[in-house]
């Protein structure tokens, strides 16, 4: 499979998964973008180019990507202080696609936030 | 290999986060979300309407920064844009006297207002959604009552200062009923805009809207959001006598004291400013060494008033996952 084809597919599954989502929200096709000069041919190893976010998601998301043991080497720069995009490289061993890796960082990071707010309301109640 | 920074007295050491699969043969750093919520702690110190201090333990700095960046640069909050002058005969120039009155800080709750849509024609811009509007008309007149010989402005003259508590609320269509119980107003009512004097006034009309502090700081809901780490002192070999005396000089009052015994010990690192003072003298060398916990953040939010700190550190926490929901949610093109 090549890249393109893991990224096609990857899109077909969240339309018909997330159809709800996109229902209210509009499709942000310039989000986030694969940097095909950097793709291996089966998709893992990958850089990406996110629009609109800085050091802020860039390295809790490194950090996350980075806590899971199928990802070889992930990093992200931001290019240029002037333009607002965020570049991230993601190399896993074999096992998982980077769009994997990267899409089970982004869940990773949605839970580490659940269990942070929880951890605090908890507290705030104890008081 | 140990969570603690070491600070000597010309360099830190062991600063990066090791905790990554690969890195130990004999532990595993992989991701679990269960290990986490059992690790992971929050002990709260202080907690009133304008400040808190607060411990995160067990996370690491990545995170930790970007709680604290979203707070200062992400969490929205309602504050004067728009400042439309009817007449000022007073000596601050009306964009001095406009940019005053966007840095006060206003008490509104931002989940009242909508964003203003910006791809609309100025006419339909702003509606009672959006928008806040607030009103400011003073005019200085002489005290004919004043005290004979007197040489104080507040005696001698009616309004020659204008305060943030000058500025009026108008609440605008529907808003008479929503923000009934909670009239907008600014969260401290002593700040000085401007100084008139007999002859002299100020009639404008304010627009606040929702914005960003990344946008501009007046729309920051904190004074300051900061973490340092927690310290931590290891005493070596024990010094006793004049030296233990010497040793809690060293350190900010209540961080080292001397037991029964005559040995200084420490009582609270917490306390510690890890000013490295003593690592100056001989006398403690190789005796003390000083670090800092890499995995315990102690975070200080500092509120303007219109939220509480801990509103706005939830806040911070549901913008990060909305940011990772997004971009999951978001097709990856090429």
């Amino acid at each position: 499979m090549s890249v393109s084809e893991v990224v096609a597919s990857e899109d077909v599954e969240m339309l018909s998964d997330e159809h709800a989502v996109q229902e209210e929200e509009e499709l942000d096709r310039d989000k986030i973008r694969l940097l095909p000069e950097a793709a291996s041919e089966d998709g893992t190893c990958a850089s990406f180019q996110i629009s609109d976010e800085d050091h802020t998601l860039g390295n809790a998301l490194r950090y996350i990507i980075m806590k899971n043991p199928e990802v070889e080497f992930c990093g992200y720069s931001i290019p240029h202080p002037s333009e607002t995009v965020l570049n991230l490289r993601i190399q896993t061993y074999g096992k998982m696609t980077a769009v994997e890796a990267l899409h089970k960082g982004l869940k990773d990071l949605m839970d580490l936030c659940d269990v942070v707010e929880d951890k605090f309301t908890q507290r705030i109640r104890e008081l | 290999m140990s969570n603690i920074v070491g600070i000597e007295y010309n360099r830190v050491t062991n600063t990066t986060s090791t905790d990554f699969p690969g890195y130990s043969h004999n532990e595993d750093f992989s991701w679990d979300v269960n290990k986490f919520r059992d690790t992971m702690d929050v002990q709260i110190s202080h907690l009133d309407d304008r400040e808190a201090n607060f411990d995160l333990i067990h996370i690491d700095a990545s995170i930790a920064n970007a709680f604290r960046r979203i707070m200062i640069s992400e969490v929205p909050s309602v504050a004067a844009e728009y400042v439309y002058f009817f007449n000022n005969t007073s000596v601050i120039q009306d964009e001095v006297l406009a940019h005053r009155i966007g840095l006060v800080p206003l008490k509104v709750d931002p989940d009242m207002l909508t964003w203003v849509d910006k791809s609309l024609p100025e006419a339909e811009r702003f509606t009672d959604e959006n928008t806040v509007v607030m009103s400011l008309n003073v005019k200085c007149t002489a005290n004919p009552d004043a005290p004979k010989g007197s040489t104080d402005p507040k005696e001698l003259y009616n309004n020659a200062h204008i305060y943030s508590r000058d500025l009026k609320f108008e609440p605008q269509g529907k808003q008479l009923d929503s923000f009934a119980k909670h009239p907008v107003l600014p969260t401290d009512p002593d700040i000085l805009l401007a100084k008139l004097r007999p002859g002299q006034e100020i009639s404008l009309r304010v627009h606040c809207i929702l914005g960003v502090g990344g946008d501009h700081a007046k729309f920051s809901p904190v004074c300051t959001a900061s973490y340092r780490l927690m310290p931590h002192i290891d005493i070596l070999e024990t010094i006793q006598g004049e030296d233990a005396t010497k040793f809690v000089k060293c350190f900010p009052p209540g961080v080292a004291a001397i037991d029964e015994k005559g040995e200084a010990y420490i009582k609270d690192a917490r306390k510690d400013t890890v000013s490295r003072e003593v690592l100056r003298h001989p006398e403690f060398e190789g005796k003390v060494k000083l670090g800092r916990v890499k995995d315990h953040f102690i975070f200080n939010v500092e509120s303007t008033g219109a939220m509480t700190p801990e509103e706005i550190f939830f806040k911070s926490v549901r913008i990060l996952k909305n940011k990772a929901e997004y971009l999951k949610n978001c097709p990856i093109t090429q």
